[in-house]
């Protein structure tokens, strides 16, 4: 049989050519495959809301208040002790919950490291103050203050982190909107939280096969603002879909009888361990505030 | 509230409605009614409006111009407003999408099925009585703990399908049952169709798939820009070439025969028999 490669020239030009664009293919072929594959992980991260641990066992409503105010705490402490403090408790509820550390490098830290870390790191030299280090051949200064300042930054955006995803990864998610709507939290965000979950996988699907699509129906390279064009029109095309997935979505919840009310089959019960884990909560999240409050120094004296 | 028994024994009653989509008109001035028991086939070609009036009939989508009642009462925007109403109304129709990934959108098979009568504030525990029960129906039961959108189509669609019938709804309107099915899913689906409630209850289909219609429907409409161009049983419909062809329902085939002989015909399977 007659292939068509047969009937193409072929050179060593060209095939570094389509190498090229093989290669770039397969980059956003991988990006999307794996998007694909995260999302797929993060609904089947039900497991470990299943499993039985000490964060699994709280009523919903008291992780969500219990963990949103250590995540005030972090977002308004003063000083790397309180912060430091914070995640050392947030490091140990994940152990108590059963939430392998893996999950927490992978899914959490090295991310929010690698994120903050590009922000903090032109502050550890541009910060005045003591310097500590001079960088050979670039001579530029490391500051005390500048450190002080970066390590602050990822502490802080780590333990935050931390404390949202235990929320997520110990919590079905019905039952994190369910308490969210509970607490007297707008329906309109507890819907559109919900939309967003349902609908972004079958956004992700429709992407990967726009792409595939494409690539099914390309032979040669294409000029850079012809990628560039085509690129930013599937950007349109997907945004239309997605705003037409959504309304879809949303007739069929409707069909069903949805009105905004976020009904699950488990009733919210708070049991002797809810109210004790409740106070627990509260009160460290009082004390860690008052020491977020302090000076460095006092902090160090109270510790 | 709802009343029980409907007048004349109709079930939807509607007149002379209109629907656009921006500048298109996907309903124009139709007219139609549906019985009690009365499995109906709404036959027509893409964008002929099939998908549409299902929506309407459902409740989601509201007519510019005619109206539509339900049991003997009006369907409004302003009568799903009110709780009690909109409670009995989505107990007794249910809605099947073309679609299943966008009907599928809760975290397992189990909370999928469990997610109407959730709504619709069932107690508790006959929810998950329930929920086995239509799961073993529906021989899905298997799959209860998996994430809907990992299946494959035919079991998707049998998960579409339990999610509306936990409710045991009095009328079922079904968009495109059996489209983009394997064989065996496209026959599993209408076996079960032909059997579910022992025949009493009400089916609306929209489909373009002239095989099945005879064995789901004891009547049919045939749809044609928003319009209802002809009506019948399903053995006169199938039987009408011309109005077929002039639908786009009906293609030229052409094919090959042992002999060798190469000839064209309307691809109809019913009537191919030589």
């Amino acid at each position: 049989m007659k292939t068509i490669s047969n009937q193409l020239p072929v050179n060593e030009t060209r095939t570094s050519e389509r190498q090229q664009r093989r290669r770039s293919g397969r980059f956003i072929a991988r990006t999307l495959l794996s998007l694909g594959r995260k999302m797929d992980r993060a609904l089947s991260a039900e497991e470990i809301a299943r499993a039985d641990g000490l964060l699994q066992r709280l009523d919903p409503r008291v992780k969500v208040i219990g963990l949103l105010a250590l995540l005030i705490d972090v977002a308004l402490a003063r000083n790397l002790f309180a912060i430091l403090g914070i995640f050392a408790v947030a490091l140990s509820l994940a152990f108590l919950s059963h939430v392998p550390v893996r999950t927490l490098v992978t899914r959490a830290w090295l991310g929010a490291f690698l994120f903050t870390g590009l922000i903090a790191l032109p502050a550890i030299f541009i910060t005045p103050g003591n310097i500590i280090y001079r960088l050979p051949l670039l001579n530029w200064h490391v500051t005390a203050q500048g450190l002080h300042t970066g390590l602050y930054l990822i502490a802080r955006v780590e333990t935050a982190v931390t404390l949202s995803l235990l929320l997520i990864l110990c919590t079905l998610w019905t039952h994190v909107l369910k308490a969210l709507w509970v607490m007297g939290v707008p329906v309109v965000f507890i819907v559109i939280l919900g939309m967003t979950y349902r609908y972004i996988f079958l956004m992700i699907q429709s992407a990967r096969d726009m792409f595939e699509s494409r690539q099914s129906r390309m032979v040669g390279r294409l000029a850079g603002h012809e990628r560039r064009r085509l690129a930013a029109a599937s950007v349109g095309v997907l945004l239309t879909k997605s705003f037409y997935l959504s309304s879809e979505v949303y007739l069929a919840m409707q069909s069903r009888g949805f009105r905004g009310e976020v009904e699950t089959l488990d009733d919210f019960k708070m049991r002797g361990s809810d109210w004790l884990a409740l106070i627990l909560f509260l009160s460290l999240a009082v004390f860690a505030f008052w020491l977020g409050r302090q000076s460095f120094a006092a902090a160090l004296i109270t510790i | 509230m709802m009343s029980d028994a409907p007048s004349n024994n109709l079930v939807f009653d509607v007149c002379d409605v209109t629907y656009r989509y921006n500048e298109v008109t996907a309903l124009n001035g139709l007219t139609l009614s549906i019985r009690e028991g009365e499995r109906a086939v709404i036959l027509g070609a893409n964008g002929s409006g099939k998908s549409t009036l299902l929506r309407l009939l459902d409740g989601l989508y509201f007519p510019e111009s005619g109206a539509i009642s339900v049991f003997g009462e009006q369907l409004t925007e302003e009568r799903l407003q009110d709780e009690r109403f909109a409670f009995a109304f989505r107990r007794r129709v249910g809605l099947v999408f073309q679609n299943p990934d966008v009907q599928l959108f809760n975290p397992t098979v189990f909370d999928e099925v469990a997610f109407g009568p959730l709504q619709l504030k069932w107690p508790k525990d006959e929810i998950r009585r329930r929920v086995a029960e239509v799961l073993e129906t529906m021989e899905i039961a298997h799959l209860k703990d998996r994430s809907p959108h990992r299946l494959s189509g035919g079991e998707k669609k049998r998960v579409a399908l339990a999610s509306v019938l936990i409710l045991d709804p009095e009328v079922l309107l079904l968009d495109e049952p059996t489209a983009a099915l394997d064989p065996k899913s496209q026959s599993q689906v209408i076996d079960f169709l032909v059997g579910w409630g022992g025949g009493a209850k009400t089916v609306v289909t929209a489909t373009q798939d002239l095989d099945i219609i005879e064995d789901i429907a004891d009547h049919c409409y045939v749809f044609q820009d928003g319009r209802v161009i002809a009506e019948g049983e399903p053995k006169a419909i199938l039987n009408d070439v011309p109005m077929l062809r002039q639908t786009n329902l009906l293609h030229a085939h052409r094919h090959a025969h042992e002999s060798g002989e190469i000839h064209s015909h309307p691809h109809l399977h019913h009537h191919h028999e030589h």
